[in-house]
């Protein structure tokens, strides 16, 4: 497999963080500011521009067993500091499927 | 029933004692993602958006009453309670950690049912006619011949590395019900003026981002020949495939290069080679086959029962019965499907509570057998008729009698964005919403048969292509647009559908779909000529101008 940090340069558009699913189990988990993963995107280290992106990036695919699969999603950052997901995807991953009742745990 | 033998029991065994040794230096670091992910894939280990994805195959859609309670037992234990019941006759659990894959392995290995070759570019899961041994007029059991493919390709070093994964679907009766034309091999069993059986053989069938409807090459193989036939296409393909580009990899591109005379004669000439090799089948081997496969102690049964007629007062009944009961090869008897596309439910989907509660029923009224189809609904193949009316109650409180199967509200849908990695736009809640659209019943009867099929991506997994009207879910500028095709099929007539315009937004699906299905009613004819019929008679054109008059 390419490693993401070949496949193509890294733009940001604006604030984005690094996620992947964590590897034991492979829960969404996102890069934190401390080197490590969490579960909850408020924690998430925002980055801003291309360098930032991509430093995130090559220390977040380095942790190859914590996590898989690491790649840039875009964000929005509230006036509050609060995270919100960028696309569609994200939100689904975040908050999980949109269709009801078998999804449930 | 199949009974597996000591060999292929062995294999499910041991392979699962690789996996756990595999997931262990996974986890431990020893293997890296890049090192593991050909071995997880090779055991239907996918990664999407919220966690694993673990693909079971059920080969040639029979399962037996306690592999089924094993995949209700996984869905509970391992995972969040439910399945979901793919294209190709596979089960698939959404939630799975891979701490305890192996354990889940272990405990479906027990039952004979595995995940090999269930993703990979290798030969997947050889898929068959879900009423395989009991439709009327079959030839003979498609499954006899799928086995012994299976036999022959599972863990084959030459088809272990292939350009692109592939697959193989046979069929036995004029109706096609394996969509063996949209599959990189279809298989049509026959039998020639000798009376002899053999093959149809079909190739270059595909869906995804080319589509292509196979084309014949050859009109009859010997079924001795069968083996050495699928190898030499196998072989060409091996060699001349594209293994540079992923997408221009799949045999419907070589074939549809090459043409299909050109690419016969690589496989005629390859085939001469190998044909009169230890590939040729001995009569001994399909006959050890053959026996392996049980069937039911059928009873001498009158066609119409009293219980059924009695049941016929109720209208409830009759509208599930007309649906969803098929004739039976043996008088007496009848094939039943069980919907799995509830109002409301994602296709596909049953809880393990259903599972379980319908390996009760399979055993009281099937002979503990289930089937599962490629529409995505499972089968009970062996019903007496006086049992039906019991059936239907029985079913009905597990919530598995929507009397819809072939209507327009049994939808195909990939899980699409809400799971799929791959995916660009959302399938499941676009099909909720058409089945709560066109829930009335009568209305659903009133159209007459409708299949709507959607994708979340061009990959194609709902077989938008095909079909007969086809949604295709796309990302535009951030949003999901989805473009709607008329006219695809997915049978011996296979056709690919007709794109009939622009995309149109998530909201907009619902309402585009109701205007279509406005417009056939009004176009048609008389109440007997069906969608397909009206699509075929007046092209897509008076749709068009529906859609898009006021959009």
């Amino acid at each position: 497999m390419t490693s993401p940090l070949e496949q193509k340069k890294i733009k940001i558009a604006g604030p984005s963080i690094v996620t992947a699913n964590r590897t034991w189990d492979g829960i969404v988990v996102y890069r934190t500011a401390t080197k490590s993963w969490s579960a909850d995107l408020s924690e998430a280290a925002i980055v801003r521009n291309s360098d930032e992106a991509k430093a995130l990036l090559a220390e977040s695919v380095a942790d190859d067993v914590g996590a898989i699969g690491p790649y840039i999603a875009p964000v929005q950052v509230g006036a509050d500091g609060k995270i919100e997901p960028g696309n569609l995807r994200e939100q689904i991953r975040r908050t999980g499927v949109t269709i009801g009742q078998s999804a449930q745990v | 029933m199949y009974a597996y033998d000591e060999i292929d029991r062995t294999l499910v065994n041991e392979r699962v004692s690789e996996f756990r040794d595999q997931v262990k230096r996974r986890l431990s670091g020893e293997l890296t993602e890049d090192e593991f992910k050909i071995l997880r894939l090779q055991n239907g280990v996918y990664l999407q958006l919220h966690a694993y994805m673990f693909r079971v195959a059920i080969p040639y859609g029979t399962l037996a009453t306690n592999q089924l309670r094993a995949l209700a037992h996984v869905a509970r234990k391992y995972d969040r309670g439910y399945g979901h019941f793919t294209t190709r006759q596979n089960i698939q659990f959404n939630w799975i950690k891979l701490a305890e894959l192996p354990d889940a392995l272990e405990d479906l290995a027990k039952v004979g049912i595995h995940a090999m070759q269930t993703s990979g570019n290798n030969m997947r899961n050889v898929t068959s006619d879900q009423w395989a041994g009991v439709a009327p007029g079959e030839i003979e059991d498609p499954r006899i011949w799928s086995e012994l493919i299976r036999q022959h390709t599972t863990l084959h070093p030459e088809f272990s590395f292939l350009p692109r994964k592939f697959k193989i679907a046979i069929t036995a009766s004029d109706h096609d019900r394996a969509a063996i034309k949209i599959h990189d091999i279809g298989l049509r069993l026959i039998k020639n003026e000798k009376g002899e059986t053999g093959f149809e053989v079909l190739v270059g069938g595909g869906l995804g981002r080319t589509p292509f409807i196979a084309k014949t090459i050859k009109h009859f193989v010997h079924g001795r020949d069968i083996l050495s036939y699928i190898e030499a296409i196998l072989r060409v393909y091996n060699q001349y495939g594209r293994r540079d580009n992923i997408y221009k990899a799949r045999i419907k591109i070589l074939v549809h290069e090459l043409g299909i005379e050109k690419f016969s004669r690589e496989v005629e000439a390859e085939w001469q080679h190998i044909r009169n090799s230890s590939l040729q089948i001995d009569d001994e081997v399909i006959e050890d086959i053959r026996s392996r496969f049980t069937y039911p102690a059928y009873e001498k049964l009158p066609h119409m029962p009293d219980e059924l007629r009695q049941a016929a007062a109720d209208p409830d009944f009759e509208a599930w019965r007309k649906n969803s009961v098929a004739p039976h090869k043996v008088p007496g008897y009848s094939i039943v499907t069980i919907s799995l596309k509830p109002t409301g439910g994602p296709p596909g989907d049953a809880t393990a509570e259903q599972m379980d509660a319908l390996a009760d029923l399979a055993d009281k009224f099937s002979f503990g057998e289930i089937r599962v189809g490629h529409e995505q609904n499972l089968a009970l193949p062996h019903v007496a008729k006086r049992d039906l009316p019991a059936l239907w109650k029985a079913l009905d409180k597990l919530g598995l009698a929507t009397p819809n199967v072939n209507l327009i509200t049994d939808i195909i849908a990939c899980p699409g964005l809400d799971y799929c990695s791959l995916a660009n736009a959302r399938s499941i809640p676009i099909a909720q919403e058409l089945t709560r659209r066109f829930a009335n019943h009568e209305l659903a009867n009133l159209i007459g048969r409708l299949h709507i099929n959607i994708s979340g991506c061009i990959n194609a997994c709902g077989h938008h292509h095909v079909g007969h009207i086809g949604i295709l879910g796309v990302e535009k500028n951030g949003e999901e647009v989805y473009q709607i095709t008329i006219g695809g099929r997915a049978d011996e007539n296979a056709a690919l559908g007709t794109l009939i315009g622009p995309g149109v937004k998530f909201d907009e699906v619902a309402d585009v779909i109701e205007d279509i299905v406005e417009a056939y009613l009004a176009l048609r004819e008389r109440p007997e000529e069906l969608f397909m019929d009206t699509v075929k008679r007046l092209g897509v054109e008076p749709f068009k101008e529906r859609v898009y008059a006021t959009r």
